[in-house]
């Protein structure tokens, strides 16, 4: 019990760590937060604009409502991969990887603090987005169900943090390419996952990835549970594919980022150095 | 009795073509020779001396310093830390030792006290009692209580390195590994890091592995040296013991290596490791 209090109490410090880093760097999140909110605002009009350019008219209220929901699920996703994923990249950057490293804790409490911390974060960052964006357009999400949407992104970002954990070891194996690998594998979750569009809209060659995608199945529930106000019960369909892609990504996730620290450890790569 | 550090047949050797050597492997093509930063070394550190390592750049030092601290895995022989592998045991072994590298690793924009609350907390510390060694040691170190809140990039460098000693200290590690600790410190700042690594070794039952190419560091510091050339150790002895009549600790490098000490900044070198 106490080795597991300690192991505990060693993942808070890299929450509290980095939370402090962030306060260190308010100006940064500022605009950090500036940006997407403007991108979300910016995404949203594309409904009213819809009606415009295509001279019909449709429930644009909707339409607002699906890329608002999109926009923001992807902004909580985006930064929960990005936290995870750059975590090595983060450690590095700041001359801190040996020291962690060198630390006497389990790998895997050092990659639950980060993933903790990229939760809290991104939760944070999407529920002030939300917000705003809300009160923006003044939309009635009076039939949503909280509930059920707070437990689709508990359990949807289950399935994203194993592919963020495997993408953290891509800067192990490679100094130099490692985080631009990472970024490709961000942009390729946006494309597929029908953020800003249902996936049956893309090619059939491409939608096949959407599958694999566990973003494709957050945005799917989330979507029926704040636009259509589906119950619990009734989302637990959705929540099938995320489980089975958690017991799939997370313990690989973790076993490839072991076998990546080896390989990092073996051949002098845990540090970039000149 | 068992030694703090007991190093045998060890090799390293670093592939340059990284991750592609296994494709160009695959495919056939000639491989580039590895570079052998590490040539068969045998070292017994005895349990509370300071036994220094000096050498060039390139020549080893931090490759040996990082297999002990179990940053790198060796090809080949073994390393035990008082009577631990470093590679079976290395979550072990890390519990009882702890290095200081030629950076102050630290996150630059969180302040000394919040750099050293992670660490306490990482190392298992309660809260208060690391609260109260943060605060002890700091001031030990003459650093001021308002500079204790303030972001790290805001100190000098020497601040910066004692700063990341008394991060080891917080520890209380058993063996302390010190890999290049003064290296592009201006004279004052160097001066206040070897009286605090002096007082370390005064007044703390650790053992030291203090890498260095500051021949004046390591006569002073060390009771015992080892000369590192091309990841070879030359020579092992008191450093009173490896000068001739007449001779400085520089001259007796000098006529072991055929060559004299090169002084640069901070390593430059790939594969985790300049010294």
């Amino acid at each position: 019990m106490v080795p597991l209090r300690r192991e505990l109490s060693a993942s808070y410090a890299f929450v509290e760590r980095n939370f402090r880093a962030v306060r260190r760097y308010w100006g940064w999140e500022v605009v950090f937060l500036f940006h997407s909110i403007v991108s979300a605002l910016t995404v949203a009009f594309i409904a009213p604009g819809g009606v415009v350019v295509a001279g019909q008219q449709f429930d644009s209220d909707r339409l607002i409502l699906f890329l608002v929901v999109g926009t923001v699920v992807w902004a909580y996703l985006d930064s929960v991969f990005d936290s995870v994923a750059f975590m090595v990249s983060w450690e590095r950057w700041e001359g801190t990887i040996e020291s962690t490293f060198m630390a006497p804790i389990r790998r895997v409490t050092f990659i639950a603090g980060s993933s903790a911390f990229a939760v809290l974060y991104s939760f944070a960052r999407a529920v002030v987005i939300l917000v705003v964006v809300a009160l923006f357009f003044s939309l009635d999400m009076g039939a949503a169900n909280w509930v059920g949407a707070f437990a689709v992104l508990a359990i949807g970002s289950l399935g994203l943090l194993g592919i963020g954990i495997m993408s953290a070891a891509l800067p192990l194996l490679f100094l130099e390419r490692g985080s631009q690998m990472t970024v490709v594998v961000q942009a390729s979750l946006l494309l597929v996952s029908g953020v800003y569009y249902p996936v049956e809209v893309l090619p059939d060659w491409l939608e096949w990835f959407s599958v694999i995608s566990p973003a494709t199945y957050v945005l799917n529930a989330m979507r029926a549970a704040v636009l259509d106000g589906v119950t619990l019960i009734d989302l637990l369909p959705h929540f099938g594919p995320l489980m089975l892609i958690t017991a799939v990504t997370l313990p690989l996730g973790v076993w490839v980022f072991g076998w990546a620290e080896r390989y990092a450890l073996r051949h002098g790569r845990l540090k970039r150095s000149g | 009795m068992q030694p703090a550090v007991s190093i045998d047949h060890l090799v390293k050797r670093f592939d340059p073509a990284g991750f592609g050597g296994a494709w160009r492997r695959a495919l056939g093509r000639p491989l580039k020779d590895p570079i052998v930063a590490l040539d068969a070394i045998n070292v017994t550190v005895r349990r509370g001396e300071v036994y220094g390592i000096v050498g060039s750049n390139g020549s080893g030092k931090s490759t040996l310093a990082r297999v002990v601290a179990t940053l790198l895995l060796p090809d080949s022989g073994a390393v035990q830390v008082f009577g631990h592998d470093v590679v079976k045991e290395a979550r072990t072994v890390r519990r009882f030792m702890n290095r200081v590298s030629v950076e102050a690793s630290f996150f630059k924009k969180l302040s000394p006290l919040e750099n050293l609350s992670f660490t306490a907390r990482i190392y298992g510390l309660p809260a208060g009692e690391a609260r109260e060694r943060i605060f002890e040691i700091l001031k030990r170190l003459g650093i001021e209580e308002k500079a204790i809140r303030r972001p790290m990039d805001q100190m000098s460098r020497g601040q910066q390195q004692k700063v990341a000693v008394a991060r080891a200290l917080l520890t209380s590690p058993v063996l302390l590994i010190l890999d290049e600790p003064t290296t592009g410190l201006d004279p004052r700042s160097k001066r206040e890091v070897q009286d605090f690594v002096r007082e370390i070794c005064d007044t703390h039952d650790a053992t030291v592995i203090l890498m260095t190419h500051d021949m004046d560091e390591a006569e002073q510091l060390c009771d015992r040296l080892a000369v590192i050339d091309k990841g070879r150790i030359l020579v092992e002895d008191k450093p009173t013991a490896l000068r001739r009549e007449g001779e400085t600790l520089e001259d007796a490098f000098i006529r072991l290596t055929g060559h004299a000490v090169e002084v640069h900044e901070p390593d430059k070198t790939a594969a985790g490791g300049g010294g």
